[in-house]
């Protein structure tokens, strides 16, 4: 099993489109989620669990991030971006209205549907939600075609938590849901401590589940040490990377990680691949 | 009703214990429940049990006078709280407190340490599966203590 490498990707992969900003989402203080609709000359967009865009804020510059949205709904696209820098900032700043460059979709996704009839955990920290929220729609949408489905999603405070309304749609569909924060006070009433300790108590059976794990990059290592673990195969563990990405087709290696170039091979990688790259500090 | 027994028999932290095993700690053993708030013990205590989780989340924190108190970590059904009765002085070096209304296993230390003196497979297997959530504590703590989420993060 392997992380699937695109089936589209645009006919002019570095010329950006024009969309336009339809509606902003204001998610928490530094996050927020832009809704696209296509502008001039630009057409809708398909696209796979764990794909990202190229996204231009012109006049500033162009950054990679993940699609959000449901892969299911093309009519709009949906990015959610956090402020972390000249970039991303002036993205989150957009009103209903601005436009957006967008070039993509790029990179492999979620192997979600080669997942059907087994155990899924998803496992999510901070903005890392956002690339797995696309899997997620879909194993909600078709949850009668798979075993348990757990989400494990840890943020780093109560007021950081992402998607509320979604939380509780997917704890309906039937999605074991289970949020922790690693700092909090005596107000917040739920799971308090990292994202791994919410693995004890997730329903699967490890030597039928396949996971996709995406946050920080030390998060994603304690998160696929404790999958371990608890008995499951490494080649069956899934992470999103993500790196400097510039080019987004494998021309330019911004991105590359030893062998690897993150925006085409990736950003979705089986576990054994990157196990060993992202331990090497000089890379 | 099931029999004491084999609760602590199905808990994890008891998996695959040997039954002349399970038979002594059983002996140390009762059902306990606390109402949401109260504490299971509090830091500088007496430690003289240790609990395992059937229902409910406890909440583990550190109370500073003229400050919010500091919470570092919920643990639920499943899982153990408590090893200072393991250890002298067998003081308490954190806040327990009952997030839910919570029922337990509570275990006598003082008994325990008996039976563990008399029996050294006893002990050491009590041992090794205290020093495994240890370990989970102190790599969860490592995590926690890196602030992955925020944005100088590591």
């Amino acid at each position: 099993m392997e992380s699937r490498r695109p089936e589209t990707v645009a006919a002019e992969p570095l010329l950006p489109q024009p969309w336009i900003v339809r509606e902003v989402i204001r998610e928490t203080g530094d996050v927020v989620t832009l809704s696209l609709q296509p502008g001039e000359g630009a057409a809708a967009m398909s696209f796979g669990p764990g794909q990202f865009n190229m996204l231009y804020a012109f006049g500033v510059g162009e950054v990679p991030i993940s699609i959000s949205g449901d892969p299911a709904d093309a009519s709009r696209l949906i990015h959610t971006i956090r402020d972390v820098g000249l970039v991303s900032r002036a993205l989150c700043g957009l009103q209903p209205g601005a436009l957006v460059g967008v070039r993509g979709p790029f990179g492999s996704r979620w192997p979600v549907e080669d997942q059907a009839g087994h155990d899924v955990v998803v496992a999510a920290g901070g903005i890392g939600l956002a690339p797995l929220r696309p899997a997620l729609y879909h194993l909600a949408r078709h949850r009668a075609r798979y075993g348990n489905v757990v989400l494990l999603y840890g943020a780093r405070k109560p007021d950081e938590l992402l998607f509320g309304v979604e939380l509780e749609a997917w704890r309906q569909a039937g999605i074991q849901v289970e949020v922790t924060v690693d700092h909090a006070d005596a107000a917040w009433r739920g799971n308090l401590g990292v994202v791994t300790t919410l693995i004890r108590h997730a329903r699967f059976t490890p030597e039928k589940a396949a996971a996709f794990i995406c946050g920080p990059e030390v998060m994603m290592r304690f998160t696929a040490a404790a999958l371990e673990e608890r008995g499951m195969a490494p080649e069956r563990l899934f992470i999103s990377m993500e790196r400097n990405m510039k080019c987004a087709v494998g021309f330019c290696g911004h991105c590359q990680l030893g062998p690897e170039f993150i925006c085409m091979d990736g950003p979705v990688f089986a576990w054994p691949r990157m196990r060993r790259l992202i331990a090497i500090r000089e890379l | 009703m099931k029999h004491l027994r084999d609760v602590i028999a199905e808990h994890p932290f008891f998996q695959d214990l040997a039954p002349d095993h399970l038979a002594l700690v059983t002996g140390c053993a009762q059902m306990a429940s606390f109402k949401s708030g109260e504490f299971l013990f509090r830091y500088g205590g007496a430690a003289e049990h240790f609990f395992l989780l059937r229902h409910g989340r406890v909440s583990l924190e550190i109370a500073v006078p003229g400050k919010e108190t500091f919470r570092f970590q919920t643990v639920g059904p499943g899982e153990v709280i408590g090893w200072s009765w393991l250890f002298e002085p067998h003081q308490a070096q954190f806040d327990a407190r009952a997030v839910d209304d919570v029922s337990v296993i509570r275990f006598d230390g003082k008994c325990l340490r008996g039976k563990c003196e008399a029996d050294a497979a006893l002990g050491y297997s009590l041992m090794k599966r205290f020093a495994r959530v240890l370990v989970q504590r102190f790599t969860d703590t490592r995590l926690q203590l890196m602030d992955v989420y925020g944005k100088q993060a590591p």
